[in-house]
């Protein structure tokens, strides 16, 4: 669906869904996803229907996942760091007590 | 309390910039928080540290913008990056979330420069994965030289619409069509502002070059589209849309869509400002005097959030809005300030001409919504659709706040940012009302969602609002 059009960053190791890739360091998690090839960043907590980046802003929070363990965070404006742990969400996170 | 600061600036885009730079030579001292890692804001958005091999694909109106980037960050105006503010009050408080980590500071003065948000505009399809906005897909070239790999449909109105299109097709990717929904009608109205928006420099001329470039390019462009519906299963798979009263379908995987900008309010409403609805502009607009002045003693808006008026306008505005703040803090006097200001509106006075023409050119077809359907998702978090809209206006509501209650439009963590504008237009579209008596859903603090970990962690901010 999208693809990065020329790459000067270094390349760090980080995982998704626990599949170990490769992936540019300082660009987005959103951003990362896409090219990666994830259309579906996560579930809807209603009616679990699939949701992907739309504002690319920090406007919309459609682009939610988890990451490092911790539920819905922004994935358009957190950045990508060697070791990320990224997980897709579906329906609501659950409450850690 | 953590620490005191004289002016605190909220947003490091050219109103945010200019504030900070202008204030700090005139001996404030100014603090600079950014939601974002690299400053520009979204227009100027990592052009000093581009992804991109040939930056100057993007076109001279973003690459300009490196001069002004490199000045704030050669400055040595103290500058928090990846600060989210989540909290404010009128009295300076302000609440800063960065790296899940929440802290208090104490501004004598604020220039609130958070700018604008493009219009949220509801279609047939538009939560499927693949269709975004432009200006998405603007950040997505901007911050990561990321683009679509296999096409892209490009639809709706405004100058970002056509600017992208240009962008992407110099940057080889395929624009499979435009989609221009500008309503005829709009031209006929523009017409009468074109002779002055040909004195503000060159919109004109560069508008025009983009429009050739595109169609020499052999860029697909249809006009006067409307009725657009994404189509997909679990993704975008096409776009239908009609024209000259035929349906026409593209097939696609990214449909990206743009019907122009409007401020980002839920700050400056949260704060309790007042606010007013313009009719030229389509949106509603912090009130304020021609300093940024709210109606909070402490409190400036500089910048597309004070309403639309572009980036060069949004510098000016943010130079202006310093001024004033350097005076009330009585390191000018009215005279000098008035004297500084003086050039600075002449620029900003030539600049603007262009406005009216951009403004009923690009005007949002506010006609057709009585024709969306009721199963479209208006509120994209919690799920709620026109139909439940209408349905909670006829239950008695008279406005977002009251359709919120009854269907929790606006509940969720946007907190209304991309429901709150198409919930107001249906609301007037359903009681006969003009929109700008329709109240918006209310905008409240927390700004930003905030673990409760970090709340209690955070030092609470002082009683008495000193130090």
């Amino acid at each position: 669906m999208f693809k990065r059009l020329s790459n000067t960053l270094p390349m760090v190791a980080v995982t998704v869904n626990g599949t170990a890739i490769d992936a540019t360091a300082g660009e987005t998690v959103a951003a990362m996803l896409l090219v990666h090839g994830e259309h579906t960043f996560r579930r809807t907590t209603v009616s679990k229907t699939p949701r992907a980046p739309y504002c690319m802003m920090g406007i919309c929070h459609d682009c939610l996942v988890e990451i490092d363990g911790v539920a819905n965070q922004q994935g358009c404006r957190i950045r990508v760091v060697k070791g990320m742990q990224i997980k897709h969400q579906t329906g609501a996170p659950e409450l850690k007590l | 309390m953590n620490e005191t600061i004289e002016l605190a600036v909220i947003g490091a885009g050219p109103a945010g910039m200019a504030a900070a730079m202008t204030a700090h030579e005139a001996g404030l001292k100014v603090t600079v928080f950014d939601a974002e890692h690299s400053s520009g804001g979204q227009i100027y958005r990592n052009v000093d540290n581009s992804p991109l091999a040939d930056i100057q694909a993007m076109g001279g109106d973003y690459t300009d913008g490196a001069a002004m980037v490199h000045a704030f960050q050669a400055s040595d105006i103290r500058h928090i990056v990846g600060a989210d503010v989540w909290n404010m009050t009128p009295e300076g408080e302000i609440g800063i979330l960065s790296q899940g980590q929440a802290s208090f500071v104490q501004a004598d003065r604020i220039i609130i420069a958070t700018g604008a948000q493009e219009r949220p505009t509801p279609y047939e399809g538009w939560t499927l994965p693949g269709a975004m906005t432009v200006g998405a897909g603007q950040v997505l070239i901007k911050s990561s030289g990321v683009v679509p790999a296999d096409g892209v449909v490009l639809a709706g109105l405004g100058p970002l619409l056509l600017l992208v299109a240009w962008q992407y097709q110099r940057l080889g990717v395929k624009v499979r069509a435009v989609l221009d929904m500008t309503p005829i009608g709009n031209f006929v109205r523009a017409a009468r502002f074109l002779p002055r928006a040909m004195m503000a420099g060159d919109y004109i001329a560069k508008g025009w070059r983009l429009l050739s470039d595109l169609k020499r390019a052999g860029v697909p462009i249809h006009r006067r589209v409307t009725g657009i519906r994404v189509i997909g299963a679990d993704r975008v798979e096409a776009i239908e849309f009609m024209v000259g009263g035929l349906t026409k379908r593209i097939d696609s995987s990214v449909v990206m869509t743009h019907f122009g900008l409007v401020p980002e309010t839920n700050l400056t409403r949260a704060l309790r400002l007042a606010h007013h609805w313009d009719d030229a502009q389509q949106c509603w607009r912090p009130t304020i005097d021609e300093w940024g002045q709210t109606d909070q003693p402490r409190i400036q808006v500089a910048g597309d959030g004070r309403g639309i008026f572009g980036a060069k306008s949004a510098f000016w505005s943010g130079q202006l809005a310093a001024l004033e703040a350097t005076r009330a803090v009585s390191k000018l006097n009215q005279a000098e300030r008035d004297a500084k200001a003086a050039p600075i509106r002449d620029k900003q006075r030539v600049d603007h001409r262009i406005r009216p023409f951009l403004e009923a050119l690009y005007a949002p077809n506010m006609s057709d919504c009585p024709q969306i359907p009721d199963n479209v998702t208006v509120c994209r978090c919690e799920e709620v659709t026109v139909g439940d809209v209408r349905a909670a206006a006829k239950a008695g509501a008279i406005g977002a706040n009251q359709v919120k209650v009854l269907t929790r439009a606006g509940m969720g963590p946007c907190q209304g940012r991309q429901c709150g504008f198409s919930v107001a237009r249906l609301m007037a579209n359903e009681t006969g009302r003009p929109i700008g008596e329709i109240e918006l859903p209310r905008s409240r603090f927390p700004l930003r969602p905030i673990s409760l970990g970090a709340l209690a962690a955070s030092e609470p901010p002082s009683q008495d609002g000193t130090t």
